[in-house]
């Protein structure tokens, strides 16, 4: 089987989600990548040095910097005349662009994979992952999007794929990129942070949570998350949510303070290595899923622990 | 112009889901199903459009059981003004949904189509993308902001690192992310009306789309279950304890 892997970048370097999506996708047969983008022929080499690519499409266009679905998508199914298989990382933009794609192939798209079982069977996650289905696709084509916390990250390095140029009918005329506010920070991505320091509603209002949890993120070089009772209680910005209508996450360490752990929450990180809670109740439902657990009044402990590390 | 709203009657999202012991799905028997969380955003989002005069109907429209009556009563007594049920027992894949809709779409004409991003059973997030895709029409998915200027949509995306805009040629697909709005409670009086509301039943057949699943689902089956560790008695315990998980 020949598979096509979208590649997520910003036109400068390969974003770690595309890693994922390579160790899915080789599970399945030859892995071909696709660079779209503006000016990303840097991305387009890195790419080819991604262990154990094959050949790299780059179709380099004004049309394709912001990965628009309805410029891409063309572009895709195009590529698709002669590939099995395409697999996009389960990133904001694989999930934008994939079932377009899918729909113009006239295939289901099978979302957010978990693992590989055959050719045509995988499984993912329903009910927000309260359960795990394995399905198997009847179509002649596969569509599929990749759950990056499921697949280790291929090696970035030690490939020796070949760029090839593309063209593809670039913009489509139906939508342009206005503008976006991309939160800056030192601090790493919540998606791909080995440890992260998430707080919940018990931290008072944003001021507190500000002073109490990233003085201990920032010890542990951590990223920082929230519950969604925190966001909405509008102490961190939406995109710092953890939980099923927020980012799902799988660092080596979860901290999770002041966080109940209701069933939303816990969709999202219950895939952590190891959890570690710090919560004043002894009976939050948080306890049952974590590995470590100190029940303790937050404002002390994490002050405390902030200090002693 | 029309605002289409599409709706899916789902599990509560307050009930926790059990798999079947027979391993060939959830048990949805006795359980309680309401509007999925992120159609009724679409809903009150058409609904203020309508109410800034930005629309003049607004349609809900279901796939679903004959019990997907009751979620289109829920979009009627929230503002919305008529509804379409296209019914069937089968689970329908997102794709077929999209045909449906497609075909629903030429008859009525809409500038908007607004959907939840995702429904919280199946978790696919496809619905939206592959009916932009059949129509070819532009999609703005998981909206946090919606502003009609014009011919052209403004479209605010809840994406990875933060919020990106884009703006899209009328008409357009939306699918709304949580913080588009907070929905509205129906009052009584208004749920009293919605029952005298239009509310036309019709099948796939009717649109001629063949809602065959692509996919078959061999099991269905539990997550692996996480057990409890171990609680530390204080502060100095868990840097111990972090210090083994070489963090600290």
């Amino acid at each position: 089987m020949k598979t096509l892997v979208w590649v997520e970048h910003d036109n400068a370097s390969v974003k770690d989600a595309t890693l994922s999506a390579v160790t899915a996708a080789a599970k399945l047969g030859e892995v071909h990548l696709l660079v779209a983008g503006s000016g990303a022929r840097a991305v387009a080499d890195a790419a080819a040095q991604i262990a154990g690519v094959g050949k790299v499409h780059f179709a380099d266009d004004a049309a394709y910097e912001h990965a628009l679905a309805e410029n891409v998508a063309p572009l895709i199914v195009d590529l698709m005349g002669h590939h099995d298989a395409f697999v996009a990382p389960a990133t904001t933009t694989g999930k934008n662009v994939a079932p377009r794609v899918a729909a113009l192939l006239d295939v289901a798209q099978i979302s957010d994979i978990l693992s590989v079982e055959g050719e045509k069977t995988f499984t993912r996650p329903i009910y927000a992952g309260n359960a795990i289905a394995t399905v198997e696709s009847s179509d002649a084509k596969l569509v599929i999007t990749v759950r990056g916390t499921a697949f280790a990250k291929a090696e970035a390095t030690g490939g020796s794929g070949v760029v090839e140029d593309v063209t593809g009918a670039g913009d489509a005329g139906l939508s342009s990129f206005v503008g976006a506010e991309i939160a800056k920070s030192e601090r790493p991505e919540l998606t791909s942070a080995k440890i992260i320091v998430s707080g919940g509603r018990a931290l008072k209002d944003s001021e507190t949570f500000e002073a109490t949890i990233l003085p201990l993120a920032d010890k542990l070089g951590a990223a920082v998350g929230a519950s969604r009772a925190a966001v909405d209680a509008g102490y961190v910005p939406n995109d710092y949510q953890v939980g099923q209508t927020g980012k799902i996450v799988a660092p080596e360490v979860y901290i999770a303070v002041g966080i109940s752990g209701a069933i939303q929450h816990l969709a999202g990180m219950k895939d952590s290595k190891t959890i570690i809670a710090i919560n004043k109740d002894e009976d939050a439902p948080i306890f049952q899923v974590a590995d470590i657990g100190l029940v303790a009044d937050l404002f002390n402990a994490v002050p405390e622990l902030t200090g002693k590390l | 112009m029309k605002i289409i709203v599409p709706v899916k009657r789902v599990i509560d999202y307050n009930v926790k889901p059990r798999v079947k012991a027979d391993g060939t799905g959830v048990d949805l028997a006795n359980v309680k199903m309401s509007m999925n969380p992120f159609d009724e955003i679409a809903v009150e989002e058409a609904i203020r459009l309508k109410e800034a005069g930005k629309a003049e109907e607004v349609i809900a429209v279901s796939v679903g059981p004959t019990k997907a009556q009751e979620t289109l009563r829920t979009a009627l007594a929230m503002g919305a003004d008529r509804a379409i049920l296209i019914e069937t027992d089968a689970e329908v894949e997102p794709l077929a949904v999209a045909k449906i809709l497609k075909a629903i779409v030429g008859e009525e004409n809409p500038g908007l189509v607004i959907l939840g991003k995702q429904a919280i059973d199946d978790d696919s997030n496809q619905t939206g993308q592959m009916l932009a895709a059949l129509l070819g029409r532009p999609q703005g998915t998981f909206a946090s902001k919606v502003v009609i200027e014009g011919d052209s949509v403004a479209v605010t995306r809840e994406v990875d690192g933060g919020l990106e805009t884009v703006k899209l040629s009328l008409p357009a697909i939306v699918t709304t992310d949580l913080r588009l709005n907070e929905p509205r409670y129906a009052s009584l009086p208004n749920i009293m009306k919605a029952k005298k509301k239009q509310l036309d039943v019709k099948s796939p057949a009717d649109y001629g789309v063949d809602i065959t699943p692509r996919l078959k689902t061999l099991k269905v089956a539990e997550p692996p279950v996480r057990v409890a560790g171990i609680k530390v008695a204080d502060v100095d315990g868990l840097v111990a304890k972090l210090k083994e998980l070489g963090v600290a």
